[in-house]
């Protein structure tokens, strides 16, 4: 197999500011005859133009703002490949202000290069960085001694630094597989092997490259499935996820947590592939169930005999990228798998300095870059495994308002609090009822047709027949007290409220009820104004209905893709 | 709309009625000597996830096909995420200047796969011939009329909240520090200097109203995997991409006046592969308007540009 045709190993480059992140990555790619033709006279263009010495940071950092300040902000990948196999080179920022952007980077690595410079020893990033890089569960990890040159390549040196900095990764439970002392500018130890470092007999850096294993979604530990999405496209009912980890079977009993939904596989579904019983971690696939189930999205598929834990209390440890400080008792989302609810935490237990490891007594916050022990209590039992048993199941982020602020690792599941010891006060947001429902609330105005009332009983019966939340007003419910008040509650509540009475459409009341809601008024047989019209009243019941429903759904669903006939 | 009938019997036979009269089998690897491609499943997969939370997360949303290779890919992985079903509708920006060839394969293939298409364009600056061709623009600016002001319009008038486009990270180098979910201003703007952290698969999808998003759920790919994947799935393209008798065929594809073609006997999707095995042009370097300046490019898209 050619190199090319193998999956890419993910590595990142961490480290201090100015430690020579971007400058080894530059001679990497030319050290290996990766630069594509005119690359590297283009750098030399972009240096001389600022009066600058040759800079082989302008190689990835791509941005103006980088190239002025030659700094790296932003995270950056870049395809390259030595004889074994391709891999993709993840550059992340050394900066404290961007380290948001470094936990970016690193978060999608599968190992790291931590880069150490030489002259200037263990710093404060070089901490936060290794802490990091252990919380985002990154086990295969290489310490790079650079520049080398400046202190005349002194093994003693070397020596000292992976001493003081083996000490404190063990600390945090990381043991890097091995430290290389090198010099980015000069290309020592990167893809050759200099005279001057004849004390060192480790591999180069292209050499540890090739010795990182590729971690990859496994299939021998138990099933978890987290539902992405259901799908209602056509006839079939498509449970939509990826596999996480372990193999579903047709025929395979499925138990969704965490509220115990147990279904049959029917089928795997997959377009235009070859048809197979089966599917193994890391597949997005969908699959059918013998009988019709309440799963939606959040719910996580496992074989009855190893479950999830389920429960809506647990121990984790937590970084903080936020705006704000996390606060102790303050209302947070929680994203973990496809699963999303409120969260609380409820105590810290320790609150840690990253670039120290030292305590840090702070009154019920975390700052933001700081790192933290924490018990986590969230409004409503979620599924979920310990981090160090099935990686995806026990990791998660936090939201703050629109931000994503925070992100953790399960330590340890705990028992469940009582259920009614949180109330969630948070609103109910139009999106979320459509997500429920799968339609907009509406107001659908018939009095024009001569027979309203029957229209609007078929209607209803159709719409419900469907699975939508029709409700007829007029010709039996509520006839004497329909005020548009009334019936804009019933829209923003997400049901489709048909009316049939006689009187004026009472359009600018229900606008200005429905100011700001997703819901929408519908209008038979009065056309203009921005309002739908549909003109009714030539048609006879069946048609008027069918009229109708043609003109629904799409408006009620948006985009979604509805086939009339199914109605 | 008519959604083709779906069919997992015989895949097959599904696939050749759902391309029939598009592609020519014999530009493709043979059946029965595919090479292995089995590292296309990892892209495969993470592009349907991120194709299914864009879908979740957004329900006023729509596609970019730019008629190229890539968005052509994406709309294929579309239909596998959705079963057959592309559940949105698909955008073109048509600045007038696009190879005719392109018109003619977006139309066959929007009717044939029962697309929702939505055409859109800078009418008022083409009245006015505010264009480069017409010596009135810059390439640049030529650009950014044509492409990023009628996506911007195309936006506003179907008040799409979400957008999803087929770019790469190995392209160029603002591409390469993308987000898969990224957020724009209501102005359009990118910044490009406070992106969102995205990490574990988990992406922003809250925004404060008045925000609209960028999706990418190629941006992992590369224009070898591109190739590898058409050639695996035979997914129709543009016949521009193949070497014509002159031995000149397109790398990348976009309007006439500002794209050039490149020297090659490349006629099929395996000899393209193998090209790209050996060469050392970057792919943009055909595309005129990324050449101007230093930062041309990083302007125009921060500016919104794709």
């Amino acid at each position: 197999m050619s190199a090319e045709a193998q999956n890419p190993l993910r590595i990142v480059f961490v480290g201090h500011v100015d430690h020579g992140k971007s400058t080894l990555v530059g001679r990497l790619f030319h050290d290996t005859g990766s630069l594509p033709d005119g690359k590297l006279e283009q750098i030399r263009a972009t240096c001389a133009r600022r009066g600058v010495p040759f800079e082989w940071a302008f190689l990835m950092d791509a941005l103006q703002a980088e190239r002025d300040q030659n700094i790296t902000i932003d995270t950056s990948q870049i395809w390259f490949n030595t004889d074994a196999r391709p891999y993709v080179i993840i550059d992340a920022p050394g900066h404290r202000e961007f380290l948001k952007n470094m936990i970016t980077g690193a978060a999608s690595a599968d190992a790291a290069f931590l880069l150490i410079a030489a002259n200037e020893g263990v710093r404060e990033q070089s901490r936060r960085h290794g802490y990091m890089l252990s919380l985002l569960g990154i086990r295969q990890v290489v310490v790079l001694v650079n520049k080398m040159d400046i202190v005349d390549y002194d093994e003693q040196v070397f020596d000292d630094i992976e001493r003081e900095y083996r000490e404190f990764l063990g600390e945090i439970g990381l043991d890097p597989l091995r430290f290389i002392p090198v010099s980015a500018r000069e290309g020592d130890n990167v893809a050759a092997r200099p005279d001057t470092m004849a004390w060192y007999d480790g591999p180069t850096i292209v050499e540890a490259l090739d010795r990182f294993e590729l971690p990859r979604f496994d299939e021998e530990l138990p099933l978890r499935f987290p539902v992405q999405d259901v799908y209602r496209f056509d006839d079939r009912r498509i449970i939509a996820g990826r596999l996480e980890s372990g193999r579903i079977r047709v025929g395979d009993e499925i138990v969704f947590q965490p509220f115990d939904k147990v279904g049959v596989v029917q089928s795997i579904q997959r377009w235009s592939s070859p048809v197979m019983g089966d599917a193994v971690a890391g597949e997005s696939v969908g699959i059918t169930l013998t009988e019709q189930i309440f799963v939606e999205r959040g719910h996580v598929g496992a074989h009855r005999a190893d479950q999830p834990e389920v429960t809506n209390r647990f121990r984790a440890n937590l970084f903080w990228m936020g705006r704000t400080p996390l606060e102790r008792g303050k209302n947070y989302r929680i994203k973990l798998a496809t699963q999303e609810i409120g969260v609380q935490v409820v105590d810290f237990e320790r609150i840690i300095d990253a670039s120290t490891l030292e305590e840090v007594e702070r009154d019920g916050e975390l700052q933001r870059d700081d790192v933290a022990e924490v018990i986590l209590e969230t409004q409503g039992a979620v599924a979920i495994d310990p981090h160090h048993r099935i990686m995806a199941m026990g990791r998660f982020v936090i939201v703050d308002g629109f931000d994503l602020a925070g992100g953790g690792i399960v330590t340890d599941v705990l028992e469940q609090t009582d259920a009614q010891a949180r109330v969630d006060v948070r609103p109910v947001a139009p999106r979320e009822r459509f997500s429920r429902s799968g339609h907009k609330g509406a107001v659908v105005w018939l009095s024009s047709h001569p027979e309203a009332s029957y229209v609007a009983a078929g209607l209803e019966r159709r719409l419900f027949n469907r699975g939508l939340r029709p409700i007829a007003v007029g010709y039996q419910l509520l006839d004497a007290h329909v005020t548009p008040s009334v019936l804009a509650a019933l829209a923003l509540a997400g049901n489709i409220a048909i009316v049939s009475i006689d009187g004026e459409l009472p359009r600018s009341a229900l606008d200005r009820l429905l100011a700001g809601s997703d819901a929408i008024v519908i209008a038979a047989n009065l056309a203009g104004d921005g309002l739908t019209a549909v003109d009714l009243s030539e048609l006879s019941v069946a048609d008027a209905i069918d009229a109708l429903i043609e003109q629904l759904l799409p408006q009620l669903r948006q985009t979604w893709t509805v086939e009339a006939s199914n109605i | 709309m008519s959604q083709p009938a779906v069919s997992l019997d015989n895949h097959w036979d599904q696939h050749e009625a759902d391309t029939s009269g598009l592609l020519d089998p014999k530009r493709y690897s043979p059946r029965d000597a595919m090479p292995d491609y089995a590292h296309l499943d990892e892209l495969e997969n993470q592009s349907i996830f991120i194709l299914r939370e864009a879908f979740n997360k957004f329900h006023n949303l729509a596609m970019l096909w730019s008629i190229g290779k890539d968005s052509s890919v994406m709309l294929w992985l579309a239909r596998k995420a959705f079963f057959g079903h592309v559940p949105f509708p698909c955008v073109h920006v048509d600045t007038s200047y696009k190879m005719p060839e392109m018109i003619e394969f977006r139309d066959r293939l929007g009717e044939q796969w029962g697309l929702d298409m939505r055409i859109g364009g800078n009418q008022e600056a083409l009245a006015a011939g505010k264009t480069f061709p017409n010596g009135n623009a810059t390439r640049v600016e030529c650009c950014s009329l044509l492409k990023r002001d009628a996506l911007q319009s195309v936006i506003a008038d179907n008040g799409f909240e979400a957008v999803i486009l087929g770019i790469r990270r190995d392209e160029e180098g603002t591409r390469a520090k993308e987000r898969y979910f990224s957020p724009r201003t209501k102005d359009f703007e990118w910044d490009f200097k406070d992106q969102p952290p995205e990490l574990w698969d988990q992406f922003k999808t809250d925004f404060e109203p008045g925000t609209h998003l960028r999706i990418h759920p190629l941006l992992h790919w590369t224009e070898q995997n591109i190739w590898e994947y058409i050639d695996r799935e035979r997914i129709p393209i543009v016949p521009l991409y193949y070497a014509d008798e002159n031995n000149r065929r397109y790398r990348s594809l976009g309007c006439a006046p500002c794209t050039d073609g490149v020297d090659s006997t490349a006629a099929t999707v395996p000899q393209i592969i193998e090209e790209l095995r050996t060469t050392n042009i970057a792919e943009r370097s055909t595309r005129a308007q990324d050449q101007e300046a230093e930062d041309a490019f990083e302007r125009l898209r921060a500016s919104g540009y794709m």
